[in-house]
């Protein structure tokens, strides 16, 4: 039985950590699409190193014991109380090690979480509600117009209630893609109309709650062309499995491009991120949101309306 | 129960001290059925009904499971008698799956069942301090068990065993009414019957320990139970108050967790003032002591469990008590490590992310002392060991992610994905089923006065220790994937989920893993309930072990000791003693036995 438990205890051990060390793609992080996404796996790849090492002696140890001290019927077993100095050495090196991991991690939380963004950051207003995302750009004069919850009514097209009658609101874009320049800080702004929503963005490693009642201001600067998929991370009811949609980092041109005119640009340049095939067909088979699908600049629909 | 009930049986070891006896049982052997069997006042008894209680619980949220492992991968499946399992059932499976297990599993049985029929007789006492309220805590827990059923059968509750607000507050964004009602309420009676629980441990550990049980003699099960509920009693009111406040807010029109200004479905809602994010800190102030209320018991019978089937002392029988306890006090401030990407101020990650850390440490000197356990040891690999060995394993495993989640860094990749998943069933769920397993095949000859199988009871081991790392492993690979949890099928609307479609194939061996590590469960069963009837008679201490409950009758009388109150002359853990006879030393063998 103690040799049983060797081979299956260490079998498992190298199983595991054969897949951690290999690591095909499919099954590890996915690539890094943000500046301080790197240090984020680096930090993750030392706190897998390290407690890899440590999976890996604690098994071992503990299949061997399993093997090497089963009852054969030797003398008794070694008398012992443990052993005080042993003890304290191996609280001091786990003490070391936990917080020295956790030190280490600090700068990059405080890089992300602390630091507002850096002046004249590219600003995008990210609002859920069940179950869609949408994004909102404050136009030239770098502004979000006034919203009202008494307007909020997707049906009508002004789904995030954006006051018609505030100055500021006449340039807005509202987007239900999300597209974004390479290269060029993001101050973004979370909200959240109903319920807990979380935007999550595994290449952009990112990932933060919509709230509603706060607003919550985060920033990060996407450095790969692409197009890439916004998961809601956050429990948000019945239709949370599908409140997905797609993010387009692009160029500074194609970026103005889409500012100038965002609907057009995105029937030119359909988002074409992982999960499009998926999108296309649920789109298909009900009609969508009237004025939803794709951008469209905010007065423009209200003239529609009128 | 036997038909030793009312033999007044003296313990074969052990000297008694008849100046002692005055603290002979409370109350007297009931007779009748309705008093011996269900509305009993002996905490065996109720540690039983606890214990079966837990069993019909772990049944419940194990044929959950599988019908969501089933929909994930299989989703156009139809269930006989079920149909088809929608997207949106999915998460009123995940909801009830969890709630049974966490709070109808892991904390009734390690705690109030084995602990209930264990803590009285390994101190050396009759009963529990307050045997009334013992059974009131049981009869409330029972309550809750039938209102939670009440939620399953009205409207299942779909917002995960968390309850979020405002999902979980506001009826018309997904909470429908009866089934989150219900769920509320089912909470709340389950706290109040933890907090009666509490009370009585505490009492009882302090007060009703026989002579010569100091503190420092107690076996390491009975300091685990100690702490526990001292947590439990901490934080099983905090819950309770969350939960009345989101009763509340339902029902009665109050905003404690519900901001101003919101649109639900097109309809705008009365409440303003509140703060979805004040749940979430009541909340995780009782959840995150709540796992190691499921695991501080399993630690204990781990280390009860290794000591005796090594034949060795405890190693760092001391060290092991001030883990517990360091464990349990700084459980109470990590519980911001939930909520790193919560919208919390950020300012704050840095301490709960350092405490969080910090529990590694006596995490850590309790598996070093597992090991230090079984060194130069000499091992009797009975089933209760093997499952003694795998809850090391398993803690293992399921502790070394920790430290990945504990530090807000990595919480931005791996925060809400399978790796949380794969490293919360690891330890809290399965480490600690693993603990009671492995009470479950150490104390059946001591509850029923019989021994169960080895032959089936190794088969369950085999195949519930493979299973679980088959199932658990991949899932930490899928979350750095990005695979978030609480997604139901991963094809949606015809169109896989792309950016996940190569992770098919192991969600495949995951459900396949899962359906027979779910179906080897039935040879415990078998075992279980064969073993009472047909089982070998048993011994009075058939592991030559030391403890306290090995000095009576299988299963023990009505009153445990039979008015005898035992005297304790050693500590609880010595084996292979030099130059003494026996390869152990009983707590209540006289004191020349072996001098300190």
């Amino acid at each position: 039985m103690g040799l049983a438990l060797l081979l299956v205890v260490w079998l498992i051990t190298f199983v595991s950590t054969y897949f951690f060390i290999a690591h095909p793609s499919w099954m590890w992080l996915p690539p890094v699409a943000t500046t301080y996404g790197p240090q984020i796996d680096s930090q993750f790849t030392y706190t897998y190193i390290a407690m890899g090492i440590v999976f890996v002696a604690a098994q071992v140890a503990l299949g061997l014991f399993a093997w090497k001290y089963r009852d054969r019927g030797h003398a008794a077993a070694y008398y012992s109380h443990g052993n005080i100095r042993l003890e304290a050495v191996w609280t001091i090196l786990t003490a070391i090690l936990f917080v020295g991991l956790n030190l280490m991690g600090q700068h990059i939380w405080a890089q992300a979480r602390f630091q507002g963004p850096s002046p004249g950051s590219e600003q995008v207003e990210i609002t859920g509600m069940q179950f869609q995302w949408y994004f909102r750009y404050p136009g030239s004069d770098g502004k979000y117009g006034r919203t009202l919850a008494k307007l909020e009514d997707p049906s009508t097209g002004n789904a995030l209630g954006i006051d018609p009658d505030d100055p500021a609101a006449k340039d807005d874009i509202v987007s239900s893609t999300l597209v974004l320049p390479v290269n060029r800080e993001l101050d973004v702004t979370l909200k959240a109309l109903d319920v807990i929503h979380d935007f999550f963005v595994p290449e952009f490693r990112f990932k933060q709650d919509a709230v509603p009642g706060l607003l919550i201001h985060m920033h990060f600067t996407p450095n790969r062309i692409g197009d890439y998929e916004i998961d809601c991370a956050e429990l948000c009811g019945s239709g949370h499995y599908k409140m997905r949609a797609g993010v387009k980092v692009v160029s500074e041109a194609d970026y103005q491009a889409f500012l100038k005119a965002p609907q057009q640009w995105l029937t030119e340049h359909p988002w074409n991120g992982p999960m499009s095939r998926g999108l296309m067909q649920e789109s298909e088979a009900k009609p969508p949101a009237p004025a939803l699908q794709l951008a469209m600049r905010h007065h423009q629909s209200q003239a529609e309306n009128h | 129960m036997g038909n030793v009930q009312n033999t007044p049986h003296r313990a074969d070891v052990g000297v008694v001290d008849s100046s002692v006896q005055h603290a002979a049982h409370a109350h007297a052997a009931p007779t009748g059925f309705i008093r011996k069997y269900i509305f009993s006042l002996d905490h065996k008894v109720i540690g039983l009904q606890y214990y079966f209680l837990a069993l019909a619980s772990v049944f419940t949220g194990l044929i959950l499971s599988v019908l969501m492992r089933i929909h994930l991968v299989w989703p156009e499946w139809a269930i006989p008698g079920i149909g088809i399992i929608k997207d949106e059932q999915y998460l009123g499976l995940l909801t009830l799956h969890g709630t049974f297990m966490v709070f109808f599993v892991l904390t009734t049985a390690p705690q109030s069942g084995f602990g209930n029929y264990f803590l009285p007789i390994q101190i050396g006492a009759a009963d529990m301090a307050f045997p009334v309220l013992n059974m009131l805590s049981f009869w409330t827990t029972f309550a809750a068990f039938i209102v939670m059923l009440g939620a399953f059968f009205t409207v299942m509750p779909i917002a995960g065993w968390t309850s979020y607000p405002t999902l979980s507050a506001l009826p018309n964004a997904g909470s429908l009414p009866w089934g989150q009602d219900l769920w509320l309420l089912s909470i709340a009676l389950f706290c109040a019957a933890s907090l009666m629980g509490a009370l009585n441990f505490i009492t009882t550990t302090l007060d009703l320990r026989c002579k010569g049980m100091s503190l420092w003699r107690m076996p390491l099960t009975c300091w685990t139970w100690f702490v526990t509920a001292i947590l439990g009693l901490l934080a099983f009111g905090v819950l309770l108050s969350g939960g009345l406040l989101l009763l509340l807010d339902r029902n009665a029109g109050t905003s404690f967790f519900v901001p101003g200004g919101l649109v639900v479905n097109g309809v705008q809602q009365r409440h303003e003032g509140g703060s979805p994010l004040l749940w979430q800190h009541l909340f995780w102030f009782f959840g995150h002591p709540e796992v190691y209320i499921a695991i501080l018991p399993g630690m204990g019978v781990a280390s009860q469990l290794l000591s005796t089937f090594s034949r060795k002392p405890i190693f760092g029988y001391r060290a092991m008590v001030f883990a517990v306890m360091a464990i349990g006090l700084l459980g109470f401030m990590v519980w911001g490590h939930h909520m790193f990407m919560s919208g919390m101020s950020p300012y704050t990650a840095f301490a709960f992310s350092l405490m969080t850390m910090a529990i590694g440490v006596p995490s850590a000197i309790k598996t070093f002392n597992w090991l230090g356990t079984m060194w130069r040891g000499k091992i009797r690999f009975y089933t209760p060991m093997l499952f003694a060995i795998g809850f090391v394993s398993l803690f293992v495993s399921g502790g070394l992610s920790g430290p990945f989640l504990a530090q807000p860094t990595l919480d931005i990749p791996l925060h809400d994905t399978f790796f949380v998943v794969a490293h919360f069933h690891l330890i809290m769920g399965v480490a600690a089923i693993f603990g009671i397993f492995a009470a479950t095949y150490y104390w059946f000859p001591k509850m029923f006065g019989r021994m169960m199988s080895e032959s089936l009871g190794r088969l369950h081991f085999w195949f519930t220790f493979v299973g679980t790392y088959a199932i658990f492993m991949p899932m930490h690979y899928e979350g750095m994937a990005g695979r978030p949890r609480r997604y139901g099928s991963m094809v949606v609307a015809g169109g896989l989920f792309n950016r996940l479609a190569a992770l098919m194939p192991l969600e495949k061996f995951i459900s396949i893993a899962a359906f027979v590590t779910a179906a080897a469960q039935l040879i415990f069963v078998i075992n279980l309930f064969w073993s009472m009837k047909k089982g070998e008679k048993a011994p009075v201490n058939p592991w030559e072990a030391t403890t306290l409950e090995w000095t009576i009758p299988s299963p023990p009388p009505h009153d445990n000791f039979a008015g005898n109150t035992p005297v304790v002359n050693h500590g609880p853990y010595e084996y292979s003693v030099p130059g003494v006879e026996r390869d152990y030393v009983m707590q209540t063998d006289p004191a020349s036995v072996h001098a300190h």
